[in-house]
């Protein structure tokens, strides 16, 4: 999830054609595209129409029938207790696409967290997945939402840092951790980066102090 | 009772001691009476209200208290300039500056604990973010300052992104410059952003205080690069956010442009200023950069700062250099951190 501040964008009334619990807290909802979108872009969303709208990464592909997004739930938000209650067939009220966290076709590292993932499943579902490696960071192997389909996509292109179960399948440590290690970064390509701005600063920092100039950086924080 | 457990009046608008006062079965105006106190006469107990009744007071004291938060250290500058760190939250801390000159005398306040933006050039965001204040720990930076009757102005350039935390920013200015609270005149006042546009449309709408937008760089790929908002809200939505907003004579809007070295500073970057803040009756500040640790950016020297200057000038742009205030005790533009004082209950894991 990105702002938690009101927005002023013309919200549309959209019924919810699915809502599931992926893990935890986590949600993955869907509902009627009524526009085109750009793969990392996002929306906001309400379930009144005039609130405070708060703005999601789009996880649907740009050719899908029906727009998706990953939420957390936080138990004292103002919104997502809201939307992870909703059945299908409600209405929320959702504005169309704004923002300009795009990828293009050239080789990249894409880097999340958490809910952070979410435009880089877009991205992948749009064809944009070809020359990209892709990081994922979580605390439990259930943490790695679609890791399924990324796995598919990317191969061994694919890597999933586990910060906190000591049996994971995947690198036991911080995807810092994983960074640190690694003895070469690529220089000549671009690194996209998403989650919350403590985890963007961090790793962001890091590609810096491995050599990576920070033109190639591009970030986007759930804030 | 132990005053924790107590309410705190101080921070509440008059709207909002209305609704407090009548719940408590009191009569509205006594609303009037305790916005009087504690921002105008700026007592720090109820039983000090003497024109309430000896019973309203001892109501009040049941459930309530006045809590303002000291500051717990202040660093001075050689060239004057103050910081002051306030305790906030259980184990978390801000800092405001203080920065006097010959004919006025600026606080410069936090609005959170932290900052969520990540911006490249900034200390703030090094700590992540640990909370946003409260209107009360908004205004405990003005009314717990020693050199409060001298100051002139506020500006909200501090800790955090005002737009990020709004409401409380609304509620700390209407306390400011309402005829119940300080009083003062809301030109006296500037609120920074880096362009959060729906907050800040809400804050044009609400507020009569002056506006300052963290620009930094004129073209939306390049500002990319250093500030990770620029994803959501490009900076050329946000001048045309502020192209349809009437501003009326008494606004005024800034552009703060903190110069790096070879990123920001060419002939290129200054023509491109010019053409996007055409036709806007604004400001510009430069900003002198201060580096950070690790950081990739380097400072535009004076010279080139006042080159790029007299390029805006001769354009038709007003563009002042912004002192550099304070950066000895690193109070300066971009300075400001608590980090070495945040307490993590466990490590961020990713």
């Amino acid at each position: 999830m990105l702002s938690a501040m009101s927005v002023k964008r013309n919200l549309y009334k959209t019924p919810i054609k699915a809502i599931r619990r992926l893990v935890d807290d986590v949600y993955v909802m869907s509902f009627v595209r009524n526009f085109d979108f750009k793969a990392g872009q996002v929306v906001a969303i309400d379930i009144i129409p005039e609130g405070n709208a708060r703005l999601y990464s789009i996880a649907s592909g740009e050719n899908d029938d029906d727009v998706e997004i990953l939420f957390d739930e936080k138990p004292n938000g103002k919104l997502t207790p809201y939307l992870s209650r909703m059945k299908v067939g409600e209405k929320i009220y959702v504005s169309e696409p704004f923002g300009n966290f795009l990828s293009r076709n050239e080789k990249a590292w894409w880097i999340a967290v958490g809910t952070g993932i979410a435009p880089f499943v877009s991205m992948a579902r749009s064809g944009l997945g070809t020359n990209k490696t892709i990081i994922q960071g979580a605390k439990w192997d259930d943490n790695f939402y679609f890791s399924e389909e990324l796995e598919n996509a990317f191969l061994q292109n694919y890597v999933r840092c586990c910060s906190q179960q000591e049996d994971t399948v995947n690198f036991k440590g911080r995807l810092t951790e994983w960074l640190r290690k690694q003895p070469e970064l690529p220089m000549d390509i671009e690194y996209y980066l998403c989650g919350s701005a403590e985890m963007v600063v961090e790793v962001r920092d890091l590609l810096i102090e491995k050599g990576v100039h920070f033109k190639n950086i591009i970030s986007e924080t759930y804030f | 009772m132990n005053s924790v457990l107590k309410t705190n009046l101080f921070g509440l608008t008059l709207s909002q001691l209305k609704s407090l006062v009548i719940s408590l079965g009191l009569p509205a105006f006594t609303a009037t009476q305790l916005a009087d106190w504690m921002y105008k006469k700026r007592v720090t107990t109820i039983s000090a209200m003497t024109n309430l009744s000896k019973q309203v007071r001892d109501k009040l004291e049941n459930e309530y208290c006045i809590s303002l938060i000291p500051s717990s250290k202040v660093q001075t500058s050689i060239d004057g300039t103050k910081k002051y760190l306030y305790p906030t939250q259980v184990n978390k801390f801000i800092e405001a500056a203080y920065i006097p000159d010959e004919d006025r005398a600026t606080l410069c306040v936090s609005t959170q604990i932290g900052c969520k933006m990540g911006c490249l050039f900034c200390m703030t965001g090094k700590q992540g973010f640990q909370g946003n204040l409260t209107t009360a720990e908004i205004v405990n930076q003005v009314q717990s300052l020693p050199e409060f009757d001298k100051l002139t102005n506020i500006v909200y350039m501090g800790m955090g992104e005002p737009m990020d935390n709004v409401e409380a920013v609304l509620d700390s200015i209407d306390i400011m410059t309402s005829p119940w609270g300080y009083d003062w005149s809301p030109k006296r006042i500037t609120v920074s952003t880096i362009g959060i546009i729906p907050a800040m449309m809400n804050f044009l709408e609400k507020s009569q205080a002056h506006l300052a937008v963290s620009l930094h760089s004129p073209f939306d790929d390049e500002r990319r690069e250093i500030m990770p908002i620029q994803s959501v809200y490009p900076i050329t939505e946000v001048i045309s956010e502020i192209r349809r907003w009437e501003l009326g004579r008494q606004r005024r809007i800034s552009f703060e442009y903190i110069m790096f070295k070879g990123v920001n500073d060419s002939a290129r970057h200054a023509n491109e200023l010019v053409r996007l803040l055409n036709g806007i009756k604004c400001r510009v500040n430069l900003i002198r950069f201060h580096p950070i640790p690790d950081t990739p950016l380097e400072g535009t020297s004076m010279e080139g700062i006042v080159e790029f200057q007299n390029r805006l000038k001769s354009k038709g742009l007003t563009v002042t250099i912004r002192a550099s205030r304070g950066e000895d005790i690193f109070a300066a533009c971009g300075l400001l951190s608590t980090k070495e004082l945040v307490r993590r209950q466990a490590e961020t894991d990713f």
